[in-house]
């Protein structure tokens, strides 16, 4: 099968699914006991007329079916309706999502980029001191909730006065030339990186030791020994490629888990998010915002996995795309 | 022959005469398992024994006394003698120029800290009457060893009695959704064919959609005005649903793998129901898999458990959990510099976690030796 074609074929595999994902979200939110009009019925200048008109133009007075039906078939012409706090959702979305998007991609890397030679070096001399620091490291990383984290950079942040204490721009952003604010932005992804970096760390180094240690038992590796290579030859030549795909179909995972603790991270750190997005949207019930938001974050977790699959085919030819 | 069948005889007993080593004692044997397992006993015990380990109840509140630095405790009078530990009544002052708050020790009367004292009446473990603390100081004065919180409450008692609820919300989720994953996976794996794709994409769609947007969007279902148990039944109920699917999935592809066994199938051609031929000899087989996912799941749910507390959505004041008493550290992140200990509760998640993560890795290398790795 070529390559665009297993890719239609899980985009088509994919529609029943965010259908059913759709379905299930949009009931949920419907028994959500939170009025999206609150505000505006608790406000005594606005008449009654305007609230009916209000909840005629966000479809609120129609069965719920009707409702769906309603979302659905804008949805699929691309309109992703309109946030009650006012604007598109299309637009609020797309800068939230790019945004976390950035964030996550670049844990990601940081992630891989030290994950990698450090399990490999875990496991190439194994039992020594340094294995042992990696192994407290991991465990305390697996374990570290990423508020708490978060919650220990930021005092970090106010008592150096180092790095910002949260946001994704300094308030004079605009005044600052286009290389300026490229810096501006990295001064303050430098803690939230840092925070999934850490976080996801544990995971991959411990996967990456594991897996080379099962190679490096393996028969094709005592016999590039016995033949006399020299040992970084067997080790990075023979071992690792071996032992680095489990670790492509990881990363589909990862970035589920990543936008999950990203969530949390935006929160604390008031980075500009998706989850941050998705939390103000959910206490204040903004159908059509939590709806375009849920939809993405799975859209994004299912392209995840699918793009680790098509990286495994690259990495390993034995892979048949089925 | 004979001495054939006295090598296979041989071969077949143990060959030294001290019995196998049971799974427990292996993993007892193991230090990091055993501290973990020592830590994870005083975690749970504090937890129940809350009332009595502490001087004050969860809801004990004293309004003169709101956002208190902890009480000093004094070991030596006033000649520079050491003496009974002892705390003095603290009042809270005035600046009348910043307008800044502060808390003064009134000198006049010392307040000596009693051992096993009689204090507010509790219910021992929910159902025994009881009134003897640990610890306590007379009525007037106030030992609140790591401070007060906005209310004037105990935040060293309030860590006890947060512990009840994040510690017990991982197993309860887990008594929901373990069974639910087992029977939804064993079903799916059991019928196969369209009632198994069918089944399978439901539990697609809920791992795909992010765990953490999931948990946020179930816990806003939950109505504002609702009292803590309910609150905290539902949450344990939500946090369940993030979990059962994983589990579903692996238990359904352990089910289709195992039925192929050639053991199930000698019971299915000698005529076994394939109903109990799956009740009895397929699902065991899972059971070292499921002890292992449990373990490594509990710490998924009291993390998820505190996360939701820490925005705000799961358990909410006047209750206490780590994660509502970690949510008020962070609205005060500018006093956090000066009161440190105020990020107490999430370092107990993190011990907690730390905890169940190196006893389920202990356990997993002992009972399922083929997991590992993975």
């Amino acid at each position: 099968m070529s390559i665009a074609a297993y890719i239609l074929k899980r985009l088509l595999q994919a529609l029943p699914l965010l259908f059913i994902i759709s379905v299930m979200s949009f009931t949920m939110l419907k028994l959500a006991p939170i009025d999206p009009l609150a505000t505006l019925k608790a406000n005594p200048a606005i008449s009654q007329a305007m609230i009916k008109a209000e909840e005629e133009r966000l479809g609120l007075n129609k069965p719920p079916v009707v409702q769906y039906g309603l979302w659905l078939s804008r949805t699929l012409t691309g309109n992703l309706g309109i946030s009650t706090a006012g604007g598109p959702v299309s637009t609020l979305l797309l800068q939230r999502a790019f945004n976390t998007l950035l964030l996550s991609v670049l844990s990601i890397l940081f992630t891989w980029l030290i994950a990698i030679p450090a399990g490999t070096y875990a496991a190439v001399y194994r039992g020594s001191y340094i294995d042992k620091f990696f192994g407290l490291l991991t465990a305390v990383g697996m374990s570290m909730p990423t508020f708490l984290l978060a919650m220990l950079l930021l005092m970090f942040a106010l008592s150096s006065g180092l790095l910002p204490i949260g946001g994704l721009t300094s308030a004079y952003y605009f005044d600052l030339s286009g290389c300026a604010q490229i810096l501006d932005i990295a001064w303050h992804l430098v803690i939230p990186v840092t925070v999934l970096t850490f976080v996801g760390l544990a995971g991959i180094q411990r996967q990456m030791r594991g897996n080379l240690l099962d190679v490096l038992r393996k028969e094709y590796v005592r016999t590039a020994r016995a033949k006399g290579l020299p040992e970084h030859t067997v080790i990075y030549r023979h071992a690792l490629r071996n032992a680095i795909n489990p670790l492509i179909t990881l990363l589909g995972f990862e970035l589920g888990s990543i936008l999950s603790g990203a969530a949390l991270t935006e929160t604390v750190l008031s980075y500009p998010g998706l989850g941050r997005l998705t939390l103000e949207a959910v206490l204040t019930k903004d159908l059509n915002l939590v709806m375009a938001s849920l939809m993405l974050g799975a859209l994004m977790l299912i392209l995840g996995n699918l793009v680790a699959d098509i990286l495994l085919k690259f990495a390993d030819p034995r892979i048949s795309l089925e | 022959m004979a001495t054939l069948e006295a090598n296979l005889e041989a071969s077949l007993q143990p060959t030294t005469g001290a019995p196998r080593p049971s799974a427990w004692s292996k993993i007892w044997r193991d230090p990091v398992a055993r501290i973990s397992i020592i830590v994870l006993f005083i975690l749970y015990m504090s937890a129940a024994l809350a009332s009595p380990l502490t001087p004050y109840s969860m809801d004990f509140n004293d309004p003169e006394l709101g956002n208190s630095p902890p009480t000093p405790v004094h070991y030596v009078d006033e000649k520079g003698a050491p003496c009974a530990p002892f705390v003095y009544k603290a009042k809270r002052m005035n600046d009348a120029e910043t307008f800044s708050q502060f808390f003064q020790q009134d000198e006049t009367q010392k307040f000596p800290i009693h051992f096993f004292v009689k204090a507010e009446p509790y219910k021992l473990l929910g159902f025994i009457p009881a009134d003897l603390h640990l610890f306590g100081v007379g009525d007037g004065a106030r030992l609140y060893i790591i401070g007060s919180d906005i209310n004037g409450r105990d935040n060293y008692s309030r860590l006890f009695f947060g512990a009840q609820k994040s510690l017990t919300i991982g197993f309860l989720g887990l008594f929901i959704a373990f069974p639910i994953g087992i029977i939804y996976g064993g079903l799916a794996g059991f019928f196969g064919g369209a009632v198994d794709n069918a089944m399978m994409r439901f539990a697609e769609a809920v791992m795909s959609i992010p765990s953490f947007y999931l948990l946020i969007g179930l816990a806003a279902i939950l109505p504002p005005g609702m009292s803590g148990a309910d609150r905290f039944a539902l949450i344990t109920v939500i946090l369940s649903f993030i979990g059962w699917a994983g589990i579903a999935r692996v238990i359904r592809g352990m089910v289709l793998s195992i039925a192929d066994e050639e053991f199930v199938q000698a019971a299915r051609a000698s005529g076994m129901p394939e109903f109990f031929n799956m009740l009895k000899h397929v699902i065991p087989q899972t059971a070292s898999f499921i002890i292992v996912a449990a373990t490594m799941q509990v710490p998924n749910f009291i993390l998820s458990e505190s996360g939701l507390s820490f925005i705000g959505l799961g358990i909410q004041q006047p209750d206490a959990s780590w994660g509502n008493m970690l949510k008020f550290a962070l609205d005060n992140i500018n006093e956090l510099l000066e009161k440190p200990v105020l990020l107490a509760p999430g370092f107990l998640i993190f011990l907690t976690i730390l905890c169940f993560n190196q006893l389920g890795d202990t356990m997993r290398d002992v009972l399922d030796p083929k997991m590992q790795g993975q």
